[in-house]
């Protein structure tokens, strides 16, 4: 433990930051993509899709009881969750993508914490003011109005809250029914305590942690500093245009003279619109999420004074030192980094696309005893024993035949089974059920086969459809 | 340490250091972050709480108990009867079925399997072995050839009331006599009935050997219980020899030991120790390891 060093703090409060309001391009499109998102957060589980009488009725829905994912027309069983780890796979290859491409514009525009951020702090804004009243009122002191300013912001943001916590739990059963529920207070203990975790996490991650959270919490600054290069687009302070820095006054004085100072004029606003509370013009940084609000704030400033817009823009580092070295701007979004991302987003999204459409609504799975492997029945035969698991997707009840392939002579039973079809079992699969049987697959000792593998097929005594699997069939 | 000393300031950061210095290398003195101290103190307070609300102190003689008196024995226990008023519907649904419907429902079929399997890991496993395949002595019980019966009813009586068990009155009796020790039989007699039991299988018998004087001493010997054809009497437990299955082994050597020793294996009589549901589920089970008749 080091020496306590009189005068120094123990610890350090982190410093507030009050985002000023920004107005322009960037704002707007983050203004059009917040509404969109989060319409499509709240009202995604109230979209019906129709499959039938026996299924559930709602397009994406998180079956917990049946397990089983539903999502348009796919429905994922517990055995198929390979699709959702295909899903995260495309996720974070789209995320990478992305970065190459013009940096952490996930971050700014789409990460679920700057979305409900920008609507709790536009809460803030509409209530208590803007960036100076904010700061002024929180260094003056408590007056009533200011007790109500607040009371009514922490209200508006807890109903926010507890709407998106809200939402989340329609997601995972019939959404008209539980918000009809959930208004008599009949539904499920565990929607509402999930309502309260979500309400409890979006007013504090919101609300009070904000920057916080991709400062300490979140782990994809540390990726995305690992994964940028040169040549992506990130928010840039262009210093080869606003160094050196001087006010206007100055700089309006030193261009009389015939000098060229730099076209920044230290005015701060970059700073004071920052959501994050960082410089940009110290570089790109860690806290930076590339939301763009400085570029906005600065274009403002920019048009006020009459110079160019842009002194920060989306750029990339290659191009600032292009400019330096007198060369013109070039932007390479095609580059051996973006081909590979494109690629493997594509072969992974095929992979998935054509599983998908081989997807049968039957499927059989096969596993041998493996004590005994086998054993000699009274006659000598051979016998050999099987768990199968047969699995029916459809939403009625259908008839399988259970087949052997490969062996002539074999005599194939299942326990408990008792109709047949040609000499083979006969099981019934309710409708989106699996069913187990225990089968046994006989083959007298004259006719042991040379090929030991065995091939199991279910036919649908209907529809004919077919699965099948394959195993060994083990003799001495 | 004197109140007069001042931090040293990092021209840099202007941030003060600890004062250490490394080879030239100081160590900035970057205070904690607060929110990262109240969650540190707020864990020394719930791990105070913790120690008072459960078992936390190691004693001399004992631990200290916890305001809660919680123990992980009692929380096993809990679980347990959570399991068993879980399970009790499908329970009682087994205890109410007969053994063939039960075969014929896919569902109480596999919940009995299921039960069956895990009596069996803690019964059975020890003489039968982990998949029901015995060894020498000891019946396999996927095989098809059944001593008192493969058929779910006699399998349930066979494991309610065992094999030669004293203790219960309707266990399965029966006694094969030794011919070699109380001189029934002479070696060159056990040696022709041997061959000519081993011929009963398919087996070529061994050069010399005299099938027809073997079959005369079987008949006058063995025919009263495993019958003039050699099928075995379930009645009496007398295994059919006309089969590729040997309990005690299908060598010579090994039919010769049986004449010579008679004798035979002992089960206990499970009603005793299991519930009449859990025998169910066990016969289910046994049945359904593929031998069953």
């Amino acid at each position: 433990m080091h020496e306590e060093v009189p005068g120094l703090p123990l610890y350090a409060a982190a410093a507030k930051v009050y985002p000023q309001s920004a107005h322009g391009v960037y704002r707007r499109i983050k203004w059009i993509l917040l509404v969109v998102t989060l319409c499509i957060y709240y009202l995604l589980p109230f979209v019906r899709w129709n499959r039938g009488p026996s299924e559930p009725a709602q397009a994406v829905l998180v079956d917990l009881t049946h397990r089983k994912f539903y999502f348009f027309f796919i429905e994922i069983w517990p055995q198929e969750v390979y699709y959702l780890t295909g899903l995260l796979i495309l996720a974070a290859l789209s995320l990478f993508l992305m970065n190459a491409l013009a940096g952490r514009v996930w971050c700014g525009y789409l990460c679920p914490q700057t979305i409900w951020t920008d609507l709790f702090l536009a809460t803030e804004r509409w209530t208590e003011g803007d960036r100076r009243e904010r700061m002024l009122k929180d260094t003056g002191p408590w007056t009533i109005a200011r007790v109500k300013e607040k009371t009514l912001k922490h209200f508006i943001w807890l109903m926010i809250a507890w709407w998106t916590g809200g939402a989340w739990v329609n997601y995972f059963t019939d959404a008209p029914t539980l918000v009809h529920d959930l208004a008599m207070f009949q539904a499920p203990v565990v929607a509402y305590v999930w309502i309260g975790i979500l309400t409890f996490t979006t007013y504090v991650l919101a609300g009070f942690m904000r920057e916080q959270v991709c400062l300490f919490m979140c782990p994809w600054p540390r990726i995305q500093a690992a994964l940028t290069d040169e040549n992506a687009l990130n928010v840039m302070y262009r210093y080869d245009r606003g160094e050196p820095r001087t006010s206007f006054k100055k700089s309006a004085a030193l261009r009389v003279k015939g000098e060229h100072p730099g076209d920044c004029i230290d005015c701060g606003q970059c700073i004071a619109v920052c959501p994050t509370g960082v410089d940009i013009r110290d570089g790109s940084c860690l806290g930076c999420i590339q939301c763009g609000l400085c570029i906005d704030a600065c274009d403002t400033v920019m048009k006020k004074i009459g110079r160019q817009p842009r002194l920060i823009a989306y750029d990339t580092d290659v191009n600032v030192a292009r400019r330096l070295s007198g060369k013109a701007n070039v932007y390479k979004p095609i580059r051996s980094r973006t081909i590979l991302y494109a690629v493997l987003i594509a072969g992974v999204g095929l992979v998935m696309l054509s599983a998908l459409a081989e997807r049968k609504n039957m499927s059989v799975s096969v596993m041998h005893d493996r004590n005994p492997m086998f054993v000699r029945t009274a006659d000598g035969s051979i016998r050999n024993a099987w768990t199968i698991h047969i699995a029916n997707r459809a939403s009625n009840s259908r008839q399988f035949m259970i087949k052997t392939e490969s062996f002539d002579a074999a005599h194939v039973e299942a326990i408990g089974v008792s109709s047949a079809a040609d000499g083979w079992p006969v099981v019934e699969v309710g409708p989106d059920q699996i069913r187990e049987v225990r089968v046994l697959v006989t083959v007298h000792a004259a006719h042991l086969p040379s090929k030991q593998s065995l091939r199991f097929e279910i036919v649908d005594l209907e529809s004919g459809e077919k699965a099948s699997a394959t195993d060994n069939f083990v003799a001495p | 340490m004197s109140a007069e000393k001042r931090p040293e300031i990092d021209a840099l950061t202007g941030t003060a250091t600890t004062g250490h210095d490394w080879d030239g290398i100081k160590e900035l003195n970057t205070p904690l972050p607060r929110w990262w101290l109240i969650t540190f103190y707020a864990c020394i307070v719930w791990a105070i709480g913790y120690w008072i609300a459960y078992p936390a102190w190691p004693l001399v003689t004992g631990f200290t108990k916890g305001v809660f008196h919680w123990n992980s024995r009692a929380s096993v226990s809990d679980d347990l009867k959570e399991l068993t008023a879980m399970r009790a519907t499908m329970n009682e649904k087994l205890a109410a079925a007969s053994l063939a419907e039960i075969e014929r429902a896919p569902e109480l079929l596999s919940f009995a399997r299921a039960e069956g399997g895990a009596a069996f890991a803690i019964n059975c496993v020890p003489c039968h072995g982990a998949g029901g395949q015995g060894s020498k002595g000891y019946p396999n019980l996927n095989a098809d050839r059944w001593l008192w019966g493969g058929t779910l009813e006699a399998i349930q009586t066979t494991i309610a009331h065992g094999v030669r068990w004293d203790a219960d009155r309707d266990t399965h009796t029966s006694l094969m006599p030794s011919f070699g020790h109380d001189s029934l039989l002479n070696g060159p007699d056990m040696s022709d009935v041997a061959d000519y039991v081993r011929s009963l299988s398919g087996n070529t018998p061994e050069e010399g050997a005299d099938l027809a004087a073997g079959q005369s001493i079987f008949i006058q010997n063995c025919a009263p219980c495993h019958g003039e054809d050699g099928r075995g009497n379930i009645e009496l437990g007398a295994p059919n020899l006309r089969t590729q299955v040997w309990l005690y082994g299908g060598s010579k050597a090994d039919i010769m030991d049986r004449i010579q020793n008679g004798g035979g294996g002992v089960m206990p009589a499970w009603a005793s120790r299991l519930d009449p549901t859990t025998i169910k589920a066990l016969a289910v089970f046994v049945h359904s390891l593929g031998g069953g008749k």
